[in-house]
């Protein structure tokens, strides 16, 4: 699903004079590059002193393309929330950059951001907490559509019109978010994202919050959504199966580390980091007969504490494959092929020509090693 | 399976419900919590409840446990554990069955423990409400025994910790090992791993499975996640507004669901093990206000395959000749729905649209 690439012609413009070059052709539509996000941890009532950090985002390199849906799984505590509330600058980061079609945002001021956050919107976990109790569905959604610059006397087309694309009827426009259902709620954060006509929408856990039946509305109608408004999605999710159904490729993260991105179809079959394989086997399949089947690398212990992770690979507490190296030296990301990294030292479910063809990839962590992959 | 365990009451269960019905009077009008439920659990099986918010899955599971008991609550049926109706029982008789007889397990673990008192004070203290004999010291090396049979690592020392010093994986094995303190025959868990992640969630389903081994105890597993049930049930029962629609074994209830809510529950799951098809098969539309209830069946409004006859409240029982114990509520013939229940090639909800309202 690939859309040309000039959406908005003042907006190129816009993000292009934040880093002084232009935007050609065939640049992502988001580069995040290095991207670290450390949160320092404070002591002390009179002298704050600065005693750690949680490692929240370590090192994390991708891009994401136009009309592309990115997922992004991993368990609590991974930085998985964090990484994308970076990207929309909620949360600063410590190092590294985020370029939005090319346009270096990592330290854009308010004024720079403005025209940028008009192409990159965030639908958020809780419906419930992400909406103004003390507003109306019309006075929630008019807002971005004052800043869009629509007319006043369009509001109630416009308002009705977003309405009608997620799905809820014109007289909701009068109630207030209570009103609504957990699955309505929803739709209505996603009227109101796709007020300022973006192009692409970061979705925190979207769906997690409801019922399984409601889940299936919501995420069809963000599928049709993509189809018609050619959109592009970053989409967090500790659910593997929702994950699975929208994704295009697939970011796995463990404690702020990317432990493999690979083609969404690719990944459930040919898992080649043994986190990732964990995970899979850990989610039950509602079908009794291919459960008693299958057979599950149980994972021991717990996500090891992200202000002092491990040394070396951070998984290799809990890894059944784990040798010496894996607690000395950090593994790099390796490219396989398909466009498919995993960092890991014992990759899985990969042939030893495939170890020998795949090679370092430039979006390796930058304190990882050089170490080729064991089989 | 169920070796060591007291010979329950004549029928063979352990716990059988009957026609249970709960409603709470409120400003609005009377809201039908729970509208006739009925099932049994035998010792050592593990029966799910399976149903969406709102279902009434842990208004029953609390009722049993007489922890939905207010002013404004009216109750009816029967709930007879031991041979005593838990329903009619006294709060002084309740007491008794509760955390000696049956136990629960809650959804939230962190709100479910006290946060100002050390682990291991609130399982002794457990531990002692129901055994008035058993000295502190003695109650202690029970609490540690525990804990270590739930898989928490140096348990003796951990039972000095606070709940904000575990993890939610931690402490909702704290809430196990309470649960099993008093040895209980029946543990209730609502949605016991529904705030873990999928690791965590692996591990506490296999020591639940363990435990049920181990001493035989039967297990009431309160969830929304087919999941989760395929995993570990014997039996599952499935609620929509109230009601239960369906019940049967595991593989009846996955290989041949007789409820077209059954069916757009197992159509609605995002499954790792399937083609990434265009779209979901949704059930179309939302649950009912359990305040004002539709007509005859519950899911009628939102049912494509609803015919004038769904006007009337079918009947909870079997309409399959070779599985008396599969039952169900729906007035459709089984070989109809056999019929009407597939979609592609999957079982699903058919809708006459690709259904996003």
């Amino acid at each position: 699903m690939s859309v040309d690439g000039n959406g908005d012609v003042i907006d190129v413009e816009a993000a292009a004079q934040a880093d002084g070059s232009s935007a050609p052709d065939g640049t992502p539509l988001l580069a995040v590059d290095h991207l670290r996000v450390l949160f320092p941890i404070k002591a002390g009532t009179v002298v704050n002193r600065k005693i750690g950090y949680v490692h929240a985002v370590d090192d994390v390199t991708f891009v994401l393309n136009e009309g592309e849906t990115l997922g992004i799984v991993g368990e609590s505590g991974c930085g998985k929330t964090t990484l994308i509330r970076t990207l929309v600058r909620l949360v600063d980061s410590t190092g590294g950059t985020i370029r939005f079609r090319g346009a270096d945002i990592t330290n854009a001021d308010r004024k720079d951001l403005q025209p940028i956050r008009r192409e990159m919107q965030m639908v958020f976990q809780d419906p419930q907490a992400s909406l103004n109790p003390r507003k109306r569905i019309n006075q929630i959604i008019a807002t971005p559509l004052r800043i869009r610059g629509v007319p006043k006397d369009r509001f109630e087309a416009e308002t009705r019109g977003l309405l009608d694309k997620v799905g809820l009827q014109p007289e909701h426009l009068n109630r207030f978010p209570h009103e609504f259902s957990g699955g309505q709620r929803q739709r209505i954060g996603i009227a109101r994202a796709l007020a300022v006509e973006p192009k692409l929408i970061l979705l925190d856990e979207p769906v997690s919050a409801l019922d399984v039946s409601i889940q299936a509305q919501v995420i069809n109608l963000l599928d049709k959504l993509q189809d018609d408004l050619h959109l592009s999605y970053v989409f967090v999710a500790h659910d593997l199966g929702v994950v699975r159904h929208v994704s295009d490729r697939i970011i796995v993260m463990y404690l702020g580390k990317l432990m493999e991105i690979s083609p969404a179809e690719e990944l459930y079959t040919k898992p080649i980091h043994p986190y990732t394989s964990a995970l899979l086997g850990a989610i039950p399949i509602p079908d009794p007969n291919e459960n008693r089947a299958r057979e599950r690398t149980m994972l021991t212990g717990e996500p090891p504490n992200p202000i002092n992770p491990p040394t070396g690979c951070r998984f290799h507490t809990r890894c059944p494959f784990a040798t010496e190296i894996c607690s000395t030296a950090e593994p790099p990301l390796t490219q396989y092929a398909n466009g498919h990294l995993a960092a890991c030292h014992h990759p899985q479910h990969v042939t030893a020509s495939e170890v020998v063809g795949a090679v370092r990839s430039e979006a390796s962590p930058l304190s990882a090693g050089e170490d080729r992959p064991v089989t | 399976m169920s070796s060591g365990v007291q010979t329950p009451s004549a029928d063979g269960y352990l716990l059988g419900v009957e026609d249970l019905k709960v409603s709470f009077r409120t400003e609005d009008g009377v809201v039908r919590a729970v509208d006739g439920v009925s099932f049994g659990i035998k010792p050592g099986e593990v029966v799910a409840i399976v149903g969406e918010s709102g279902s009434g899955k842990s208004v029953t599971a609390m009722t049993l446990m007489g922890l939905t008991r207010s002013p404004n609550a009216t109750f009816e049926g029967r709930a007879l554990f031991d041979g005593r109706d838990l329903i009619s029982a006294t709060d002084e008789e309740l007491r008794k069955v509760r955390g000696g007889g049956i136990a629960m397990v809650f959804q939230d673990p962190m709100s479910s423990l006290d946060p100002v008192q050390r682990i291991g004070k609130q399982i002794v203290e457990q531990i002692r409400a129901h055994d008035k004999n058993i000295s502190k010291a003695q109650a202690y090396d029970r609490a540690a025994e525990l804990m270590e049979r739930v898989g928490v690592p140096r348990a003796r020392e951990r039972l000095r910790s606070y709940p904000h010093e575990f993890s939610g994986g931690m402490r909702q094995r704290v809430m196990i090992a309470m649960a099993l303190s008093n040895d209980p025959r029946l543990l209730l868990a609502d949605e016991p791993t529904t705030a873990l992640d999928v690791t965590i969630q692996a591990q506490i389903l296999d020591e639940l499975r363990q435990l049920r081994d181990a001493t035989g105890a039967a297990i009431i597993l309160v969830t929304h996640d087919l999941g989760v049930v395929a995993d570990i049930a014997d039996r599952i029962v499935v609620m929509y507004a109230g009601r239960v629609v369906e019940q049967g074994t595991l593989d009846e209830i996955f290989y041949d669901p007789q409820h077209p809510y059954t069916w757009g529950l197992l159509g609605s799951i995002a499954r790792i093990d399937r083609d990434r098809s265009q779209r979901l098969p949704a059930i179309p539309g939302l649950p009912p206000s359990l305040l004002r209830p539709p007509e005859g069946c519950h899911f009628r409004p939102r049912c494509p395959h609803a015919f004038d006859r769904c006007t009337q409240v079918p009947e909870l029982k079997s309409r399959l000749a070779d599985a008396p114990d599969h039952l169900d509520r729906c007035w459709l013939e089984p070989e109809r729905k056999r019929a009407l229940r597939v979609v592609g090639d999957q079982i699903g909800l058919a809708s006459e649209q690709a259904v996003i309202s």
